[in-house]
């Protein structure tokens, strides 16, 4: 069975949730081998084994010194050396960029945001703020694929993660966009927003920037915070927390949104979500359109009696 | 300092948009065109950067004839002049298709910088601006939220999940912009009478140096097999708060095994 390079996404040696999804989408494909760049493999080496990867292509951190193109020249000679089937990675905003430059180095194609794949690499696509599915291809070459966080379900499967050690002659053309600093900006303790399982949002309804109502919900719940533009453009809320199609794509197993009406654009990106809550003080806001259960109330009473409820069930 | 801004013309968020049912593609007459939300965004950095340091702003847009409506615009917020790569042999070019062809006409314009938006509205594929700089061999400057040129060095604020990285390079770069960045001007009405005076080198794709053989449809390698509308969703429960709104939403958690 030909391998299935699978990019590993990990932090502090962990491997995130999403890099087991792609595992599990690369076992239909063929045989999972993961490419971990960076330190940490050691202890990151046992959930990749868990989710069925054969191997563990290991290579050094240094690839990551200069912008995208050295992880691409690494991928894209991997997929030669091997006789890869196909390429997954996770649908980021780097890891896109690291798939379009691996597959113009290996003259194929690449599809990003796939929210499914099937065995012969046949992805789905969810388009235009959900509105549409479409099915595409790679019909030249060996595909990239970047697939949307909890899109595909993680099932466990045993693997030998047999660890080989790799790199590759990084071109002095791959080496022009040197990164000279790594600036780490408040983050909190929750979880990522791509990555949850949850997602909690607040938009105008909240009234300013006091987001507390939207965080201690989102606490209760373990869940991520997010924001609609609104909120991001009156200056309450960050804009790396920005949910919707100019900012983060998320697919939460619930999403919950405060005071957000439901413009095409907030659903471009939230609208694969598989549960949505809503509460708003609007009957004809077009979010209830998408809600499997919906509130109309104000939320500054109705999410704290949420928060409460849910802390007394627990 | 020479600057091109590439400039997508894309159907507006606002109305209902579709795909042909024969070839698949974007329907493109369906809906209005507008400029891809972030282009702004890039033809302002470019605007601040002649301001700056000088030289000329060119708008290099590939697409239909309808386009021309597009370029209007850019130009009327400043841009000097623009080139248009229209040609019928484009059609249905995938994602790295179109990054090639603009490489391959930025080949016929003199430049220091390129800059373009990190993501179109329509497709959403992110990997126009990796991919050109790819094909090019020029320095990969994507996702910047903070752009500062000093003689040939160019230094931009990269956005990352964990914040931003700061990355050098030489020129000429490619430069992505996010809407961070800076708030796009509306065209003044001096600058929209001016603009119809402004110069459009409308160029065929062999005019551009675009080998015909390996754009559009038929030579993509990636292919759209069908399409349909998304199945709407089942219909949810919506209740009238009465005092009790908070509880009804943890019943339907509970039940739904969030809680
Ligand atoms: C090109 C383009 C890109 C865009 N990209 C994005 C994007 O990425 N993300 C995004 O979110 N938007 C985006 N937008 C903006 C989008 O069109 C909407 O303007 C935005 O989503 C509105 O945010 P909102 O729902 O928070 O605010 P509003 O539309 O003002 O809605 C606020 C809602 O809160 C309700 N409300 C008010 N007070 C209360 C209360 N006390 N309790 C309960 N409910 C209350 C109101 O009834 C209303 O429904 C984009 C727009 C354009 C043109
Ligand atoms: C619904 C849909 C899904 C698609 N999915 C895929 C896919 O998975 N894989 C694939 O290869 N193709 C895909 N395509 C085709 C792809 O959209 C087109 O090739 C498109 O021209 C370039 O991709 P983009 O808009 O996503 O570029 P992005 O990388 O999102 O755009 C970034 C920037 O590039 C510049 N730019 C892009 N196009 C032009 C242009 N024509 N002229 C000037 N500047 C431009 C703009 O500055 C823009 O802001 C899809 C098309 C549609 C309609």
């Amino acid at each position: 069975m030909a391998e299935v390079l699978v990019l590993v996404d990990h932090v502090d040696g962990q491997v995130k949730k999403v890099t087991t999804e792609l595992l599990t989408a690369a076992r239909r494909i063929g045989e999972p081998a993961a490419v971990w760049i960076g330190d940490g493999a050691e202890s990151g080496k046992g959930a990749l084994a868990e989710y069925g990867a054969e191997k563990v292509y290991v290579a050094p951190a240094e690839l990551g010194d200069y912008v995208v193109a050295p992880k691409a020249e690494l991928l894209a000679k991997l997929a030669q050396d091997k006789g890869a089937a196909a390429i997954l990675v996770s649908a980021t905003a780097e890891n896109k960029e690291i798939a379009g430059r691996t597959a113009v180095k290996l003259g194929s194609g690449v599809l990003t945001d796939v929210v499914d794949v099937n065995a012969e690499v046949v992805a789905e696509h969810s388009v235009f703020g959900g509105a549409t599915i479409t099915h595409a291809r790679v019909r030249t070459g060996v595909p990239v694929v970047a697939v949307r966080p909890n899109s595909v379900p993680a099932e466990a499967a045993s693997g030998a993660a047999a660890e080989e050690a790799v790199s590759v002659e990084v071109s002095e053309a791959a080496k022009t966009a040197k990164v000279v600093e790594r600036v780490a900006e408040e983050q909190g303790e929750r979880p990522e927003l791509t990555e949850a399982a949850i997602v909690v949002s607040g938009g105008r309804g909240v009234g300013s920037d006091d987001f507390s109502v939207v965080e201690n919900l989102a606490d209760s719940l373990g869940a991520a915070v997010g924001a609609s533009r609104a909120a991001v453009d009156s200056g309450w809320y960050p804009n790396q927390f920005q949910v919707g199609q100019t900012g983060k794509t998320v697919s939460p197993n619930l999403y919950v949104a405060l005071g957000i009406s439901g413009a095409i654009q907030h659903r471009a990106g939230m609208q694969t979500a598989k549960n949505i809550v809503a509460v708003n003080k609007d009957p004809e806001a077009p979010i209830f359109e998408l809600a499997d259960f919906g509130v109309v109330g104000d939320l500054h009473t109705v999410a704290p009696q949420l928060t409460e409820e849910i802390k007394k069930r627990k | 300092m020479n600057i091109v801004v590439l400039v997508k013309q894309v159907p507006d968020t606002a109305t209902e948009r579709k795909l042909n049912a024969d070839d698949k593609t974007l329907d493109r007459a369906a809906s209005d065109g507008v400029i891809n939300e972030l282009d702004e965004y890039a033809i302002e950095e470019a605007l601040l950067l002649k301001e700056k340091h000088g030289g000329e702003v060119t708008i290099l847009t590939m697409g239909p004839e309808k386009a021309t409506e597009s370029i209007r615009k850019a130009l009327s917020m400043g841009a000097d002049k623009a080139v248009f790569v229209n040609d019928d042999a484009l059609h249905g070019s995938d994602a790295l298709q179109t990054a090639y062809a603009l490489a391959q006409a930025l080949g016929t314009i003199e430049y220091d910088v390129v800059v373009l938006g990190s993501e179109s509205t329509d497709a959403r594929t992110g990997v126009v601006g990796a991919a050109l700089a790819e094909y090019l061999g020029l320095p990969q400057l994507t996702f910047a939220r903070k752009v500062d040129i000093d003689g040939s060095t160019i230094r931009i604020q990269r956005q990352t999940d964990y914040g931003y990285d700061v990355v050098e390079a030489q020129l000429p770069a490619v430069v992505s912009v996010v809407e961070k960045i800076n708030e796009p001007r509306y065209p003044s009405f001096k600058l929209i009478m001016q603009a119809k005076k402004k110069p459009v080198d409308k160029k065929s794709a062999a005019d551009a140096g675009i080998d015909t053989g390996r754009v559009g449809l038929a030579n993509a390698a990636t292919e759209t097999v069908d399409f349909a509308a998304a199945p709407p969703r089942a219909a949810g429960t919506v209740v009238k708060d009465e005092g009790d709104g908070g509880a009804k939403i943890a019943d339907f958690l509970v039940e739904k095994k969030f809680v």
